[in-house]
């Protein structure tokens, strides 16, 4: 019911994204979304990209600190109110999201979010029947 | 289990004995270098006047300057054409500094750095592998007559090129290695990237380090890595180089060789005797070097005797490892603070990498600390890695008493050294 998504710990300093994008053109894997917040000390650049484990193995090979971890991506109809219709069955559920990203894909809304109980999660979204993505639909989607 | 057994066990009553005829032969000595010469009858003193170990007090210190100010050849107490060797330090911080050798100098210094290894299980047979820098750093040639006088194969690799040092060890067999503290972790690192394993596939056992201020943590994260006992060597060009004190098997403090070097710590500040125990700055004489002899130059290192006999047998008197030099201690709003101190609390946690680096700032007139550490393993996890940086910072302020900036780095951002490790980036503006 997860997906894997890249997390890459940067330092804040003009050009360690940009090297960390060279490599993944270079192994030629594609990114499907990506997201990374400001901080002063340290950032953390997370990836949803076609073939996370070898993007991986590519970045750890070269010497940068990363990490794949596993994360819900549900999919959303393309209407107001999709997002709040789905975050109220996690909130109702006692869910603490810990982070949350979103993007367009193939004319559907599609929410990359880890909360604070992956066990639980997963009950909510069976239960309210949310739809959710695969690993391989998600890269076919693109 | 002793090279020199008629040195090494002598008791405290014959050391002493032992110094005080050594002494006054140097200080006879020195009136033969203008330096000497001139300094004795400025304190109105004559070699007769020293008639014991404690009248050592009334001669005074030298010190780096004294060097400096008469570079190249003014404390020689020999004619040039009886020395065969030089050496001089780079000369970074001002002009440079000359150490001039006898043949007999240079043998004896060989027989000092024979009798450490030895000390620490180094036999012929062994393989010697000596990455420190050739030429005029002394820990090269040092360690290399030192090695050969044992009868040891040496494989004298000298600084960089880390592969190609990688390679020798595994190649050549090479047992025992001599590297400063930081670059045997990048050894181990470089060894992790080419899939090498040190124990399973190289015979190192013994790894000698010195030259930089490093703790018991750092050696013992040495230790594991790479399989093998590292021993603590303490030297410094002024006393030749390597071969001044070292660690024995009981890896508790290093011997100073006392048929070599009077020792005396002081306070750096009031230059008196500071009590026995006590941290101060080492004052070292040569009373077994007849070329450049040196009385009472301070060595800036700040250091103490340990108290107690050794189990090894041996009465030489053991310095605790060195807690960093008097003149790289910082002071920050008024508090003086050493980076061994801040070395101390990173090798604690298990999360961090070995390299550091504190940076000194001010922003008006107020001092600021940043010390940025690499980590080792990198989750995913915001809150982790604010709660280990709340942690070290905590724990450096118990340490320091004062809140440094604490950052997480990546593993391999910091600069990689291959030489003596900067720990210490000073960019403060003078406010004046």
């Amino acid at each position: 019911m997860t997906i894997h998504q890249l997390s890459v710990f940067i330092e804040n300093k003009s050009g360690t994204l940009l090297q960390v994008l060279e490599l993944l053109k270079e192994a030629n894997i594609q990114l499907i979304a990506s997201t990374i917040s400001d901080t002063v000390e340290y950032g953390i650049y997370r990836i949803i990209c076609s073939e996370p484990l070898r993007a991986y193995e590519t970045l750890k090979q070269a010497g940068i600190s990363a990490s794949l971890s596993d994360v819900f991506a549900i999919t959303l109809d393309n209407q107001p109110g999709r997002a709040a219709d789905a975050i109220r069955s996690f909130t109702r559920a006692g869910i603490g999201i810990s982070y949350l990203y979103s993007f367009l894909l193939a004319g559907k809304g599609i929410l990359v979010f880890r909360t604070d109980d992956t066990g639980k999660t997963r009950e909510v979204i069976l239960r309210d029947r949310l739809s959710y993505v695969e690993e391989k639909d998600l890269i076919r989607m693109v | 289990m002793y090279l020199h057994p008629e040195m090494e066990t002598l008791s405290r009553p014959e050391i002493e004995k032992l110094q005080l005829e050594r002494l006054q032969k140097t200080i006879r000595q020195c009136m033969r270098s203008p330096f000497y010469k001139r300094r004795f009858k400025e304190a109105g003193l004559r070699p007769e006047d020293i008639r014991s170990l404690g009248d050592l007090q009334k001669i005074p210190f030298t010190t780096k300057q004294d060097l400096r100010d008469n570079y190249p050849f003014g404390l020689s107490a020999v004619p040039l054409e009886q020395v065969v060797r030089l050496h001089s330090s780079s000369g970074t911080t001002g002009t440079p500094t000359v150490i001039l050798h006898t043949q007999r100098d240079l043998d004896e210094w060989a027989n000092a750095v024979a009798r450490c290894l030895y000390m620490v299980g180094l036999r012929k047979g062994d393989i010697f592998q000596n990455s420190s820098g050739y030429g005029m750093f002394t820990g090269g040639l040092g360690f290399q007559y030192g090695a050969e006088r044992l009868g040891m194969l040496t494989v004298p690799a000298a600084a960089g090129n880390t592969k190609r040092q990688i390679k020798f060890i595994k190649d050549f067999g090479t047992t025992a290695l001599h590297a400063i503290p930081s670059y045997a972790g990048r050894l181990y690192e470089v060894m992790e990237e080419m899939g090498i394993d040190p124990r399973r596939d190289t015979h190192l056992r013994t790894l000698i380090i010195g030259a930089e201020p490093h703790s018991d943590e750092q050696r013992r994260r040495i230790e594991n890595m790479l399989g093998v006992k590292a021993y603590n060597s303490f030297g410094m060009s002024e006393m030749c180089g390597p071969g001044v004190a070292f660690e024995c098997p009981e890896q508790n403090g290093l011997h100073i060789w006392e048929d070599y070097y009077i020792v005396e710590i002081v306070d750096p500040q009031t230059l008196e005797p500071v009590p026995e125990g006590e941290v101060g700055e080492l004052v070292l004489t040569t009373i077994n070097r007849e070329a450049m002899p040196l009385l009472r130059y301070r060595t800036r290192d700040l250091t103490r005797i340990l108290p107690g006999e050794c189990a090894c047998g041996r009465h030489h008197r053991r310095l605790d490892r060195m807690k960093g030099r008097s003149d790289d201690m910082m002071i920050l709003k008024g508090v003086n603070i050493f980076p061994i101190q801040i070395e101390n609390i990173l090798m604690q946690f298990k999360e961090l990498g070995n390299d550091y680096l504190i940076t000194l700032t001010n922003l008006e007139a107020n001092d600021e600390m940043t010390v940025e550490v690499e980590l080792n393993d990198f989750t995913d996890d915001y809150g982790f890695l604010q709660k280990l940086t709340k942690e070290i910072t905590r724990q450096l302020k118990d340490e320091i008493l004062i809140t440094p900036r604490v950052k997480l780095l990546p593993k391999g951002s910091l600069p990689k050294q291959e030489g003596k490790a900067v720990r210490v980036k000073d960019l403060r503006k003078t406010l004046i």
